[in-house]
C-alpha cells in the first residue's frame, strides 16, 4: 500500500503527505534524534550516514554526511528554524555535490491521525522549472525505489 | 556581451567556466523558456548557433546571448571547428543538477519504508527506544 501523496502548491512548492502507523511523538523523534535519523534517512540502498548532527532548536545546525562502500560521499548542511515538539519542524537545507544546491526550505507537520500520524512536508524549490524537473526525474526514481523497498519489507513479514 | 568571436575562441578545448558556476546559476539559467528549448534541441546532439536559431522567431544575436548564459552557467560547452563554434550539452553541469533533484525525491519518498520499520521498533515494548526522554 502506498500512502504517499504529492501535490504542488503555487509555483514553487511541493507538498508530500504520508501516513505512519506510529504516534506523532515517535515520528517526530525519528526526524530530530541523530541516532534515529542515521537508521532511515539513507537514500539509495548501499549508503550509510557516518556523520549526523541535528541540533533540534531554533538556529541549530544540521549536518549529514553520507558515504558508500566505494568511498564516494556527499553531505547536507542546514539550519533549524523552528522546533515545536511533536507537531512542527521548520528548517533550510542544501546539499553539497560538492557545489551547494539552492536552499530548500522545508516545513514538516506531524498530526495525530487515529492511532498513527499524518506527516505533511512542504518544500519550497527555487523556481517553477526546478520543481517541474524534480517531479519529472527525482520523484520517479524515488517512487520506484520506495516500491522496491516496500516489497522487500512486505515479503519479510510473516 | 556582444556576438564576438574572441581570440580565446581559438582554443580547441571547451571553456572551463562551468567549473566556477554554482548550481544556483544553473537553475537560474533554466528559468527561461527559450533557454530550456535550446537545451532540448541540444539533447539531439551538437548544433551551431544558426541551426539552433532556425526554429525561433527571435534573432540570431538574441539566441547567442541565451547561449552565453547557458555556457556561463556550465550547462553547455562550445568548441571550435574551423569557422564553426558548435554547442553541446555539458554532461557535468546537467549531472550535478539531476543528482540533487533525484536525491530530493529520494529524501522525500525513498526513506519512508525504512522509517516505517524503525517506528515499529520504537513503539514495540520489547525493544525500548535507545534514548528515552531525550529533549
Amino acid at each position: 500500500m502506498s500512502e504517499l501523496t504529492l501535490h504542488t502548491e503555487g509555483d514553487t512548492h511541493v507538498v508530500v503527505t504520508r501516513f505512519f502507523a506510529a504516534p506523532p511523538e515517535a515520528v517526530f523523534r525519528a526526524h530530530i534524534e541523530p541516532e534515529l535519523i542515521q537508521r532511515w534517512c539513507l537514500g539509495p540502498d548501499g549508503w550509510s550516514m557516518p556523520v549526523c548532527i541535528n541540533e533540534a532548536r531554533p538556529g541549530g545546525s544540521i549536518r549529514y554526511e553520507w558515504s558508500d562502500s566505494n568511498g564516494a560521499g556527499f553531505s547536507l548542511t542546514g539550519e533549524m528554524i523552528a522546533v515545536e515538539p511533536f507537531t512542527r519542524l521548520e528548517h533550510v537545507e542544501r546539499m553539497h555535490l560538492p557545489d551547494p544546491t539552492p536552499d530548500n526550505h522545508v516545513v514538516t507537520h506531524f498530526e495525530p491521525h487515529g492511532s498513527g500520524t499524518k506527516l505533511v512536508m512542504r518544500m519550497t524549490l527555487p523556481n517553477a522549472e526546478v520543481r517541474a524537473r524534480m517531479l519529472a526525474t527525482g520523484m520517479d526514481q524515488g517512487m520506484e525505489m520506495s516500491y522496491a523497498r516496500m516489497e522487500q519489507l512486505l515479503s519479510g513479514c510473516e | 556581451m556582444k556576438n564576438t568571436e574572441s581570440l580565446s575562441a581559438l582554443s580547441p578545448t571547451p571553456t572551463r567556466s562551468h567549473a566556477h558556476s554554482s548550481l544556483d546559476a544553473r537553475f537560474a539559467a533554466l528559468a527561461d523558456p527559450t533557454r530550456r528549448a535550446l537545451l532540448t534541441q541540444l539533447t539531439r546532439g551538437e548544433a551551431t548557433v544558426m541551426e539552433l536559431a532556425a526554429p525561433f522567431s527571435i534573432s540570431q544575436p538574441a539566441i547567442s546571448r541565451h547561449l552565453k548564459v547557458l555556457e556561463a552557467a556550465g550547462l553547455i560547452e562550445r568548441r571550435v571547428d574551423g569557422a564553426r563554434r558548435p554547442c553541446r550539452l555539458s554532461l557535468d553541469g546537467l549531472r550535478a543538477m539531476n543528482e540533487w533533484l533525484a536525491m530530493l525525491g529520494q529524501a522525500m519518498v525513498c526513506n519512508y519504508g525504512r522509517l516505517d520499520s524503525l517506528l515499529v521498533e520504537l513503539t514495540t515494548p520489547q525493544s525500548p527506544p535507545p534514548d528515552p526522554d531525550h529533549e
